[in-house]
């Protein structure tokens, strides 16, 4: 292996040094983000927990060139994120799918921006593999919220980033769509291998999706990383495995701790 | 199908039942009070005499009614173009808001009746100053619900928009326009039911045909079963003009129709 095939293969996707981030809310300075270290490597799904409200996804906001922290390092691909749109697939807790598009033209909103031909034909394509056949054009109002989700996710693919930020994308949905949604989004990830970097405060979600997974505390700061020891594909047997069940005791236990607190 | 239709009729029957039933109950309070008091004619007529008059008139409104619209509508297209023009400019600049927007709320004070004759005097009798008047009738609503449609669309899907790498120019054109649409829609619903009023008032200072100038007419001579048909006539093009904007509204904008439906 050369040198230089070395340095791109180390350099991570997502690299966070020392963030903090502050915000004003009715006058007092909240600090949403505490010196954050992460770090995502290619190809790797990591996934964040933490209790609700703790800066999560202010952290992928900063990410994504939405808003800058007020101290610290982001660099995507090894460059400097900070204040810079464009340079990953964001997708944010709503779906934020546009009223008035169909679902064709949702999804197709990215290359659209960037003026591209054949995006319809492109998105059209991938259609029945993101659960939507024949509802290409259906206005959001008349998907199901599982379609919504999936919708949404198409026009993040079609971004054609390297590195996806997902913001709890299943948290509105019921139990078992939410399990099926998650084989279907490893089923997606294997298959166009992109790098993942996931926001959630289901455990089990977590562990089951990920290749490492780490805790966000109350204050906005990361207080435990597990690398988690499954092997690919994840099967929902594994769930019950000891390895499974001792990375969820851990997880459990940090999270409780700051629950109590 | 054939249930879809009974479906459709019956939820048409709920919607709208209740208002027909009134009004038909009003009239029928009023038909025979007048004709217990034997009110005269002049005062009060009986609605079924003014519909028998409206019956005799009615060869005769055509072409008042057809000028009486002809203004409405060309002032009413001219406000709706000068209104979006103005808002998206209000929008743009704040220069433009702070020193158009008082200007525009203090143009709302003067009365019509007072501008009427002013354009009568500068326009003529024509059909231009009538056109006038009902343009300046709708502007103001159509201009205060764009303007605010255009600061009404959601700042997360702005942020996700802009973060998927979209300029200004086409933040403006894919997302803050689109979301203004539904309050355009409201704003032109309110004008269109000013439009025919406009028109009416300023026939009133001056015309040789319109509606205005058959109720004026009517009213100098005592003939106020003609007043009252012509009031009606009046009342219905001006809900004929706002089930036009409805109509125009759900096929431009299936998502509010779809929306409005489900919060019924």
């Amino acid at each position: 292996m050369s040198a230089l095939s070395g340095n791109a293969a180390a350099t991570p996707a997502v690299a966070l040094r020392g963030v903090h981030a502050t915000y004003t809310e009715r006058g007092l300075r909240v600090e949403a983000l505490h010196d954050v270290n992460l770090t995502v490597a290619r190809g790797e799904f990591v996934s964040v927990i933490g209790p609700s409200g703790c800066g999560k996804s202010t952290m992928l906001n900063l990410i994504a060139g939405i808003d800058r922290p007020s101290a610290g390092e982001i660099a995507v691909d090894g460059r400097s994120a900070i204040g810079h749109t464009g340079l990953v697939a964001h997708m944010p807790q709503r779906d934020l799918l546009l009223p008035w598009r169909t679902t064709l033209q949702n999804a197709v909103l990215g290359p659209e921006l960037r003026g591209e031909p054949d995006r319809e034909a492109r998105a059209l394509a991938q259609l029945d593999r993101f659960g939507l056949e024949g509802f290409a054009d259906a206005y959001p109002h008349m998907l199901s919220g599982g379609m919504r989700q999936r919708a949404a996710m198409l026009r993040t693919i079609l971004l054609d980033r390297d590195t996806l930020l997902l913001d709890e994308p299943f948290g509105a949905l019921d139990a078992l769509t939410r399990g099926e949604m998650q084989e279907w989004l490893l089923g997606i990830w294997t298959e166009l291998a992109r790098t993942v970097l996931f926001v959630t405060h289901d455990v089990e979600e977590a562990i089951f999706l990920s290749d490492r997974v780490y805790v966000m505390s109350r204050r906005g700061t990361m207080k435990l990383e597990v690398a988690i020891d499954l092997p690919r594909p994840r099967e929902r047997e594994m769930t019950t495995s000891p390895s499974f069940v001792e990375a969820k005791r851990t997880l459990l236990r940090s999270l409780l701790a700051e629950t109590q607190r | 199908m054939r249930g879809e239709l009974m479906s459709t009729l019956r939820r048409h029957l709920r919607d709208f039942g209740p208002a027909l039933l009134l009004i038909a109950g009003l009239l029928g309070l009023w038909e025979v009070v007048s004709r217990a008091v034997e009110m005269p004619d002049w005062l009060l007529p009986a609605p079924s005499d003014i519909g028998a008059s409206f019956g005799e008139a009615a060869p005769l409104l055509g072409p008042h009614v057809a000028a009486t619209v002809t203004a409405a509508a060309a002032g009413y297209a001219l406000a709706l173009v000068s209104a979006i023009v103005l808002a998206a400019a209000i929008d743009r600049w704040g220069l433009a808001r702070r020193a158009i927007y008082p200007l525009l709320v203090t143009s709302q004070t003067i009365p019509t009746f007072a501008l009427a004759p002013l354009l009568a005097i500068w326009f003529g009798f024509g059909l231009l100053p009538k056109v006038l008047v009902v343009a300046l009738v709708c502007f103001f609503p159509i201009v205060v619900a764009t303007v605010g449609g255009l600061r009404a669309a959601d700042k997360e899907m702005l942020d996700l928009v802009r973060g998927m790498g979209a300029s200004d120019r086409q933040l403006f054109v894919k997302v803050r326009l689109p979301a203004a649409v539904p309050s355009v829609i409201s704003g032109m619903k309110i004008a269109a039911t000013y439009s025919v009023i406009g028109a009416v008032i300023a026939e009133w200072t001056g015309a040789s045909q319109g509606l205005g100038l058959y109720l004026l007419r009517a009213s100098n001579s005592f003939q106020t079963d003609q007043v009252f048909a012509v009031i009606a006539v009046i009342a219905l093009l001006s809900i004929a003009l706002f089930g036009c904007v409805e109509l125009v509204g759900r096929t431009v904008a299936p998502w509010t129709a779809a929306k409005e439906e489900t919060a019924r």
